[in-house]
C-alpha cells in the first residue's frame, strides 16, 4: 500500500477523494492501479505508448521519478507519492 | 554599473522603509539592492496585483509592468490592483496609477502588449528579474526561454482552481551555478483538450493573493540576497486541504534550452509548441520584401497556385502550377533558389508549402503574405 495524493484537476476523475491508497510495489503499479479503479483518469495519466505524460511530473516523497529510476521506483506501505501537473492558470 | 552601495535615500524614504532597515540580516544595504533592481512583471492580473503591490510598498526602483489587456468586472474578484472605477482601462495603466500613489519614490514602465517571440528579449534584456504571473501555457515557455536566452532568473508562480505553484527558476547561485528552469519541471505543456488545459479553469480568489506574495517574496529574495531562493525546488499548496508540499527539481542533460545538446537558440512559435495551432507555420516575405528582391534583382522563383482562370484574369508572372497539382509537379520547383510562392490571399500557397516541405524537403519556400491581392494593392508595381 501506498498513499497517491491527487491534484486539483485530477479530482473529478476520482470522485473527489484527494488521497487513495493503492495496493503497489513500483510506481508504475500504482498508477496502473489508479487507473484501473478510475478508468476515465487513464488518458490522463499515460500517453499513447503507455508511458506517463510528460506534464505530469511525479513525486516519491520529496523525489522527482525522473531521477530515481523512473516508473520503477519503489513504493513501501508509507510512501507518499504526488503527482504534479503543470498549471498555468485561468485560461488555455 | 553604479553599485547598490551608491544608492542615496531621502528622509521620507528611510522613514518608509523603515521596518525593511531595522531587520537584522536585511538593513540598509538590502533596501538599497531593492531601490537599484529593475524587476519585470509579466501579467497583472491575479498573481501581478499581490506582486506589484508588495514590490512596489517594498521599495524596488523601477518595476516594469508588461499586459495588453483591460480590466473587466470579472477580475475584480481577485485582482486587488484594481477598483470599479478602473474597469474599461488598460491594466498597465490602472496598475501604474495605483501604484504610484502608494510608492511615489519608484519608477514604473509600463509595456502595453502581448509578450510575444518578436518583442520578448527586447522587454527582457533591460531588467535584471522576471516574475512571471501569466495565465497561458505558451506565455510560460515564452517567459522560460527568454529567461533562459537572456541569463535572467523567472520567479515563476502559477494558480489553478485551489492550488499554486512557486518556484525560482533559472538562478545562478553566489558560486556561479545555474539552477533548474521551468523546461527542467515540465518539458512539454498539456496538449489540448488534456487537464489541466481545459477551458474549465477557474480560481478561488484569495489563492493568487496567498501564491502572489510568496512570488514577491521570492523576488526580494533573489535581489537582495537575503535567505535561500526557491531555486531546485517546487513548492505546491492546496488550498482545499491546507497542504504544503516542496519537491526537489533539478537540472535535466536533455533541457532543449541549456542541456548537453541545446537546440533552442532562440524564441519559438509558442501556440504552435502548446499545440494551440494545428498548422504548422510557414516562413513568410511581405510583398515589399518581395518587391524589394524584384527591385534589386535577386535570384528567385515565383510560383502561383491559383486555377488557371484566376491567372488569366490577373497575374504578376509566376509559374502557374494549380495547388491540387503542386506534388506531382514538384520537379518544376527549384531548390537551388528562394522560391516565392503565392495565391490569392495566403491560404492556398502555405498549404502548398507545407505539403511540399512534408513530402520533399524543402527549405527555400517562402509564402507571399497577403497573396496577389496585397501585392496588386500595396506595391503595384509598373508591369
Amino acid at each position: 500500500m501506498a498513499t497517491i495524493l491527487i491534484p486539483t484537476p485530477l479530482r473529478k476523475f476520482t470522485e473527489n477523494q484527494s488521497k487513495l491508497q493503492v495496493n503497489a510495489g513500483t510506481i508504475q503499479e500504482a498508477l496502473q492501479d489508479l487507473a484501473s479503479n478510475f478508468p476515465d483518469l487513464k488518458k490522463h495519466l499515460f500517453d499513447e505508448n503507455g508511458k506517463i505524460r510528460t506534464f505530469l511530473n511525479v513525486f516519491v516523497e520529496e523525489d522527482d521519478i525522473r531521477d530515481l529510476q523512473q516508473g520503477e521506483t519503489q513504493v513501501a506501505h508509507d510512501t507518499v507519492v504526488s503527482i504534479i501537473p503543470a498549471i498555468a492558470g485561468g485560461s488555455i | 554599473m553604479p553599485s547598490h552601495l551608491d544608492i542615496q535615500f531621502s528622509k521620507e524614504e528611510l522613514a518608509r522603509y523603515d521596518r525593511h532597515i531595522i531587520i537584522p540580516g536585511f538593513g540598509l544595504e538590502a533596501q538599497q539592492k531593492l531601490k537599484a533592481a529593475k524587476v519585470l512583471v509579466v501579467g497583472s492580473g491575479g498573481l501581478g496585483s499581490p506582486l506589484l503591490l508588495y514590490l512596489a510598498a517594498a521599495g524596488v526602483g523601477t518595476l516594469g509592468i508588461v499586459d495588453f489587456d483591460t480590466v473587466d468586472d470579472s477580475n475584480l474578484q481577485r485582482q486587488v490592483l484594481f477598483g470599479k472605477q478602473d474597469v474599461g482601462l488598460k491594466k498597465a495603466d490602472a496598475a501604474q496609477k495605483r501604484l504610484e500613489s502608494l510608492n511615489p519614490h519608484i519608477k514604473i514602465q509600463v509595456h502595453h502588449t502581448r509578450l510575444t517571440s518578436e518583442n520578448a528579449l527586447d522587454i527582457i534584456k533591460d531588467y535584471d528579474v522576471v516574475a512571471d504571473g501569466t495565465d497561458n501555457f505558451p506565455t510560460r515557455y515564452l517567459v522560460n526561454d527568454a529567461s533562459v536566452l537572456l541569463g535572467k532568473t523567472n520567479v515563476y508562480a502559477s494558480i489553478f482552481q485551489f492550488e499554486g505553484q512557486v518556484a525560482v527558476f533559472n538562478y545562478t547561485n553566489s558560486k556561479g551555478e545555474t539552477g533548474p528552469n521551468y523546461r527542467d519541471l515540465y518539458p512539454t505543456p498539456p496538449p489540448p483538450g488534456l487537464v489541466p488545459s481545459c477551458a474549465e479553469g477557474g480560481v478561488l480568489g484569495v489563492l493568487p493573493g496567498i501564491i502572489g506574495s510568496m512570488q514577491a517574496n521570492e523576488v526580494i529574495k533573489v535581489v537582495t540576497g537575503v535567505g535561500e531562493p526557491l531555486s531546485g525546488r517546487l513548492f505546491i499548496f492546496d488550498a482545499l486541504n491546507f497542504e504544503t508540499r516542496t519537491f526537489k527539481v533539478k537540472r535535466r542533460d536533455d533541457n532543449p534550452l541549456n542541456g548537453s545538446n541545446p537546440t533552442i537558440t532562440k524564441l519559438i512559435d509558442y501556440e504552435f509548441f502548446c499545440g494551440l495551432k494545428t498548422e504548422k507555420p510557414v516562413q513568410e516575405i511581405t510583398v515589399e520584401q518581395f518587391y524589394d528582391w524584384q527591385v534589386k534583382g535577386e535570384k528567385f522563383q515565383l510560383i502561383d497556385v491559383r486555377e488557371p482562370h484566376e491567372y488569366e484574369t490577373s497575374n504578376i508572372g509566376g509559374k502557374l502550377i494549380p495547388l491540387g497539382t503542386v506534388l506531382e509537379n514538384a520537379n518544376l520547383i527549384r531548390k537551388d533558389v528562394k522560391v516565392v510562392v503565392h495565391c490569392k490571399s495566403g491560404a492556398r500557397s502555405a498549404k502548398a508549402i507545407r505539403e511540399l516541405e512534408e513530402k520533399f524537403g524543402y527549405n527555400n519556400l517562402y509564402n507571399l503574405k497577403g497573396g496577389i491581392l496585397a501585392y496588386l494593392s500595396q506595391v503595384a508595381p509598373v508591369s
